[in-house]
């Protein structure tokens, strides 16, 4: 289907007889079956006030090209979307819509909060074609129930994004990143709360336990990065790791490759995302019988990757947060379920919401709500 | 304000649901003595009074699971109330309602220092949240203007703000968990001390959902580590659009200042002669705080007097001392009683871009005029939250409802700009007759489609929010099941 408006959507929705798959650059591995509704169509920022730090932009806009309009006005996206093409080998171009649906944030999540936070405002298709609007294009909005959150994260099951209002940030003058080396992993989830439980704002907290690096992150002006730096190394002198600083470029490299789980690019296997309480991370990994994992959000966040078909959340049992099979083939996507169970409770009020807004089911069912039985 | 009638077969059954109220609850905690239920005829929006039928006052989330499941069986409404500090009537009883009011649930639970989360129940006061963690550092970064009083549980029903938010965020982005209560009386729990909801965000749905979802008993929060420092500078200009320009130079030369707070001249003037702060006369004021240690104090105010410079201002003022930063923010913090001092004041919040300021404080004026009543102008002016002040006599006749009309047309002229009715107070009943100016039909029923998942007898705060006229079906067809 070659669509270009909202309006032709809203038409394919309402048209549609057997399930749609949304998708914005199809790069996330989210996609349900049925016929593919792309957006990739509804292109262009239709409104970008950098003194006012928001940006519109039709869901289908690549997120280079926002990227390079907020660069030319020293501007960003501070959720730092991860790109998961590294991680699953997907080709395709990734879509601002796409990165919202999908609610995917990056290390910076821990500082300045996840893709919902700066969303602001969203117009939708739902699943009778009926256009809707929530939210708008100012920062502070508690004009009726929340609906931009809501969209947030439900990878297409509840509507199909048409265009998204944002906030965006200032790009701060450089950065640096703390790196403490030799720590295990109890020690290093250690290190990162401390230094996360300073006044220092770090902004990005990871830890590679096959290198033994941890990685703290500092933004700012150049002095103050220095400053803080220096502050940062005599809050952890106690850990007695050994302590070096990447600067600048190197800096945002190591960051790029973190956000995009680059270690496990080539890598056989499945992966697996699990969200968690950050000093349960070590505990949890460990009884994962995965064959190598990162951590990033200072212990909240792990990847892990296992051999093909191991069932990761039998393993870990029950957890406070979540477990996501991010990479895997279909056998096992299906037998194990890509997203984690619900509470009665909470599966009960998310039926209901998918029934009001897909009446029909028209909306792949079995992506964000596919769970193990 | 439009109410709905009170449902007589509801106030004929008083005496039963107050009977099968207290088999669940201690004794104290089930009010139904008219002179008594009076104690929560309001909350902060002042000009609407109605007493309840009954109050209660759980103390335990089995309490409040016990009232809703009682509650939804007699088909009694039931209006959830924090601390009653609500600008936009979203505790208003109606006279055949169920107060439940969780001041009494104001226990911390947890704090983990290594997770940076506090977890309470939701009667506790915003500042006391941070009391319960300041002795180590650390704060809850949400401080709306009422925090001293103000509860959690209303922080979450209204996603509340703060002057700080333009770092910090809302509630909204600082809530991860909740423990919340069905109409029907089942408990569920949404997020904890981990980031991002599994499913469908829920979380971010509950919060502003203004008390017509559930009843949130228990809350995971996030608490940071205090900064170093804080010291604003005040500047003065005499032109309120250069003034707004000079907000816009400043967030583009990437200082992203912890608060930018706006003042214009009526509001100037009102605060120098109740507070004496010693603020310039002139069109416009800003007052920028960033945050640090003193030497990223002093680099960052460095810079934004930089800027300011390059639009001459008429006074520029950096704070070098703890004394002179509380002098700064003395005017500020008193504008809304200094206004108070002159007469009864309405204050609105609606928010617009932040590059439409200068037409909207000119539009305001000119209204101002036409009405014949004084308006003044505080505004975060760094997130474009305005908090136009209307000067009315409640004792003269008419001129609260002027008043009203009044508001309205600013509230109109913030959507018409691209902004919207209410960044922090929420919708209530002030703002309810409004919604259609924002929001199609459609975008309401998607809404109120939300409401019929959670509470689909509409009996939880029922007649906030949506237009009467617009939930009307949903509300008879509620009534008509009984």
């Amino acid at each position: 289907m070659d669509i270009t408006s909202e309006a032709a959507v809203a038409d394919a929705v309402k048209a549609a007889k057997e399930p749609l798959s949304v998708q914005g650059g199809g790069t996330r591995g989210i996609s349900g079956g049925g016929e593919v509704l792309s957006v990739a169509g509804l292109n262009g920022i239709s409104l970008y006030e950098p003194g006012a730090l928001t940006l519109v932009a039709h869901a289908g806009t690549p997120v280079s090209d926002i990227n390079a309009a907020l660069a030319k006005e020293n501007q960003r996206l501070a959720f730092e979307p991860m790109d998961h093409r590294t991680l699953l080998g997907t080709t395709g171009e990734p879509t601002i819509g796409g990165v919202m649906a999908a609610n995917v944030s990056g290390p910076r999540r821990i500082s300045v909060g996840a893709a919902r936070d700066f969303l602001l405002g969203v117009r939708f298709v739902d699943g009778r074609g009926t256009v809707i609007k929530n939210g708008g294009r100012v920062m502070k909005n508690v004009t009726g129930y929340d609906l931009v959150k809501l969209m947030a994260g439900s990878c297409g099951t509840l509507g199909v994004l048409t265009e998204v209002a944002m906030k965006v940030l200032p790009r701060p003058e450089t950065e640096a990143t703390l790196m403490l080396h030799g720590l295990d992993d109890v020690g290093a989830v250690g290190a990162m709360a401390r230094a996360l439980g300073s006044p220092f704002e770090v902004t990005g907290a990871a830890h590679d336990p096959a290198a033994a690096t941890t990685m703290l992150r500092i933004e700012g002006f150049e002095t103050s990065v220095r400053y803080r730096l220096d502050q940062l190394r005599a809050v952890l002198t106690t850990t007695g790791a050994e302590m070096t600083v990447a600067h600048a470029e190197d800096s945002a490299d190591m960051w790029n490759k973190t956000r995009d789980v680059a270690s496990f690019k080539a890598a056989e296997g499945d992966v697996w995302r699990v969200s968690c309480k950050p000093s349960e991370g070590p505990a949890i990994a460990a009884r994962s019988d995965a064959d190598a994992w990162v951590y990033d959000w200072a212990g909240g966040l792990i990847w892990l990757k296992t051999p093909a078909g191991h069932d990761l959340r039998g393993k870990i049992g029950t957890i406070d947060g979540h477990a996501t099979l991010v990479r895997a083939d279909a056998q096992t996507k299906t037998q194990l379920g890509t997203f984690h169970p619900e509470t009665p409770g909470v599966a009960r009020l998310t039926a209901g919401l998918r029934a009001q807004f897909d009446p029909r089911g028209i909306f792949a069912p079995h992506s964000k709500t596919e769970q193990a039985a | 304000m439009e109410m709905p009638i009170p449902n007589s077969s509801i106030l004929a059954r008083k005496a039963r649901v107050v009977e099968r109220l207290q088999a669940v609850l201690p004794p104290n905690a089930v009010i139904f003595d008219e002179n008594e239920t009076r104690a929560y005829e309001c909350d902060a929006l002042t000009a609407y009074k109605c007493a309840p039928m009954i109050a209660v006052l759980p103390s335990t989330t089995e309490e409040v699971s016990d009232i809703l499941r009682i509650c939804h069986q007699e088909g009694v409404p039931v209006v959830p109330r924090g601390s009653g500090t609500s600008l936009a009537g979203g505790a208003l009883p109606t006279a055949d309602c169920v107060i439940l009011g969780v001041a009494r649930m104001n226990q911390v639970l947890e704090t983990d220092y290594d997770n940076r989360i506090i977890r309470v129940q939701t009667g506790r006061t915003n500042l006391s949240v941070t009391g319960a963690v300041e002795q180590n550092g650390f704060f809850y970064a949400p401080d709306p203007s009422s925090q001293l009083a103000c509860a959690i549980a209303g922080n979450i029903a209204m996603n509340s703000g703060g002057a700080h938010c333009l770092k910090y965020g809302v509630t909204t982005n600082n809530l991860m968990g909740v423990k919340m209560v069905l109409m029907d009386g089942e408990v569920v729990e949404i997020g904890g001390a981990h980031l991002d909801a599994g499913g469908l965000d829920l979380l971010g749905l509950v919060c502003g959902s203004e008390g017509q979802l559930g009843v949130v008993t228990e809350a995971t929060l996030r608490i940071l580590h205090k900064p170093e420092g804080a010291r604003p500078v005040l500047i003065g200009f005499d032109d309120n659009e250069v003034a707004g320009a000079c907000v816009s130079d400043i967030i583009k030369a990437g200082v992203l200042p912890v608060a930018i707070e706006f003042m214009d001249r009526p509001c100037i003037e009102a605060t120098e002669a109740f507070a004496k702060a010693g603020y310039p006369m002139c069109e416009a004021l800003l007052i920028v705080e960033v945050e640090g240690s003193d030497a990223e104090i002093d680099h960052q105010l460095g810079l934004i007097s930089e800027i300011a410079q390059r639009h001459n201002p008429v006074e520029l003022r950096q704070s070098k001392s703890a004394e002179e930063s509380a002098k700064i923010w003395l005017g500020r913090k008193s504008a809304f009683g200094a206004m108070g001092q002159i007469n009864d004041y309405m204050c609105l919040d609606g928010t617009i871009p932040v590059s439409s300021l200068p037409h909207v404080l000119k539009r305001i004026g000119e209204m101002s005029d036409q009405y014949g009543l004084k308006v003044g102008n505080v505004f975060h002016a760094g997130d474009g939250n305005m908090h136009p002040l209307i000067l009315f006599d409640a004792n003269k006749p008419g001129d609260l409802e002027l008043c009203e009309e009044f508001g309205a047309e600013i509230l109109k002229l913030c959507v018409e700009v691209g902004g919207c009715l209410t960044g922090e107070h929420g919708v209530g009943i002030e703002k309810r007759d409004l919604m259609h100016v924002q929001y199609e039909p459609d975008d309401l029923n998607a809404q109120m489609a939300i409401k019929d998942v959670f509470d689909p007898a509409w009996l939880l705060n029922p007649a906030k929010v949506f237009p009467l006229d617009a939930s009307d079906a949903r509300r008879s067809v509620a009534i008509a099941a009984e």
